[in-house]
């Protein structure tokens, strides 16, 4: 048994909202580079240049790399061997994300209740998802999450007869629809499989995937690829303005599912597609 | 083209403005989003004035980060312009004639457009510390209670947008797409 005070979760959560705020991960930045060297558009390169300009902006003069900062959406991968002491672990994180947002200028976007909605002034609570692992570590994923792109993502509970093609056609439906709204180039994350929620948690993790990993599942490897080509040929491009670089990736993950479903999610993210990690 | 305008526009200005064009904005803009949206709508149905005139001016959809100390404002990047969709018309009826936000607007958006001569813009969604650099001053002139929903005075200095919908009822998402659309 390892302990952990609840403090240092505080900390580095706090540390993570400011960090993953300002700055990109390399594979994205990455992938934008080479956007913009592939990018057949003129006003589409023009786009991707700025875009990358824009990150520059932030990383030296700490100005969120967008305006929209986000629901903080945070993955607790949870070692079970760790005991937490000295508060409860859910305040602690919620505390965490008050004083990153709070002291590191970031907006705060929550509203307190989805009908009432009055701002809590501190961008709490944040959606929390914990996961209980072998081990003594603690994984902690922070992923704030703009509504830009969240907005336009989907569910489709298909049927199992609708198989593979039926997969394809909702994950380019989703796309297409999201269109201009999602700040393209997008990160598509998906989930294939499990029940109506599991498959919505499994497109969420799946965008905090490097962009540059594919699925070791053979199958879903063809698939991510073949799926990014056909989404880079609908014209889309850099804010909707016409391209070629229409999404960076398509993250999939799978899980078994019931023998009468065919759940799929797709969660569209924007090119600031945000997440910072650490292991404590 | 690349084109420098000065705002508040007028007909003239608007008129001469055509979907693709690059263009840098400089002079005085009123950031709106949802909220506030809501409450100018409101307030019209209650027959009240709107905080702002609307005559001439541009609307700017966003909501800032806040401002750290010696800056006029945060990040300052375009949020979803369809959700302002319901109260866009009543205000372009009102004489506004110009919008900058993102993404698709729905077609009593574009007959409004049409119909009065106005512009939407849309600047790079997510670009957000590159755009806050053309804003030079940033004052909350109405609904201060709805933090970064408030209005708010922006003096701007080429600010960059490109024209996505014109008062000839041309749409830039459409035509450009189908442009760079290829069968595979």
């Amino acid at each position: 048994m390892r302990t952990v005070h609840v403090s240092e979760i505080t900390e580095n959560i706090k540390e993570m909202c400011i960090e993953a705020n300002h700055f990109l991960t390399e594979d994205m930045k990455c992938a934008l580079t080479t956007g913009a060297k592939e990018e057949k558009a003129p006003l589409g390169r023009q786009i991707l240049e700025q875009l990358q300009e824009n990150l520059n902006i932030a990383g030296e003069d700490m100005i969120p790399i967008c305006q929209d900062t986000g629901m903080a959406v945070i993955f607790m991968e949870i070692g079970q061997e760790v005991h937490f002491e000295g508060g409860i672990l859910e305040e602690a994180i919620n505390e965490g994300v008050r004083k990153g947002y709070t002291e590191g200028f970031l907006r705060k976007s929550v509203v307190n209740d989805p009908i009432v909605r009055e701002n809590t002034k501190d961008n709490t609570p944040a959606v929390i998802h914990y996961e209980m692992v072998p081990g003594d570590k603690v994984k902690i994923t922070v992923a704030p999450k703009g509504f830009g792109s969240e907005n336009m993502s989907r569910v489709f509970m298909l049927k199992p007869a609708d198989g593979i093609e039926g997969v394809k056609n909702a994950i380019l439906t989703a796309v297409k629809d999201a269109g201009p709204n999602a700040c393209p180039p997008m990160v598509v994350g998906v989930g294939i499989g499990g029940t109506f929620e599991k498959c919505a948690l499994m497109a969420k993790k799946a965008l905090t995937r490097p962009v540059n990993v594919r699925s070791d599942i053979p199958y879903v490897c063809e698939m991510e690829k073949e799926l990014l080509h056909k989404i880079n040929c609908s014209g889309i491009g850099p804010g909707g303005l016409g391209g070629s670089t229409t999404a960076l990736a398509v993250n999939i993950n799978t899980y078994p599912t019931h023998i009468a479903g065919l759940p799929v999610a797709i969660n569209i993210c924007c090119h600031v597609n945000r997440h910072a990690v650490r292991v404590i | 083209m690349d084109r420098h305008i000065n705002v508040p526009m007028n007909q003239e200005t608007a008129i001469s403005l055509h979907a693709g064009d690059y263009v840098y904005i400089s002079g005085t803009i009123y950031t709106a989003r949802d909220a506030a949206h809501k409450r100018m709508y409101e307030a019209l149905e209650r027959g009240e004035k709107l905080p702002l005139d609307m005559e001439d001016n541009v609307i700017y959809y966003m909501g800032p980060s806040p401002a750290r100390t010696g800056r006029p404002i945060g990040s300052a990047g375009p949020t979803t312009a369809s959700r302002m969709d319901k109260y866009a018309p009543s205000l372009m009826d009102l004489g506004l004639k110009g919008m900058i936000g993102k993404g698709k607007r729905n077609q009593a958006v574009k007959d409004a457009v049409v119909r009065n001569k106005a512009v939407y813009f849309a600047a790079v969604g997510g670009a957000g510390a590159l755009l806050s650099k053309s804003i030079i001053a940033s004052e909350v002139i109405a609904y201060d209670d709805l933090g970064t929903e408030a209005i708010r005075r922006l003096e701007v200095k080429d600010f960059p947008v490109i024209v996505v919908m014109d008062s000839e009822g041309n749409d830039l998402y459409e035509t450009a797409v189908a442009e760079y659309r290829v069968d595979c």
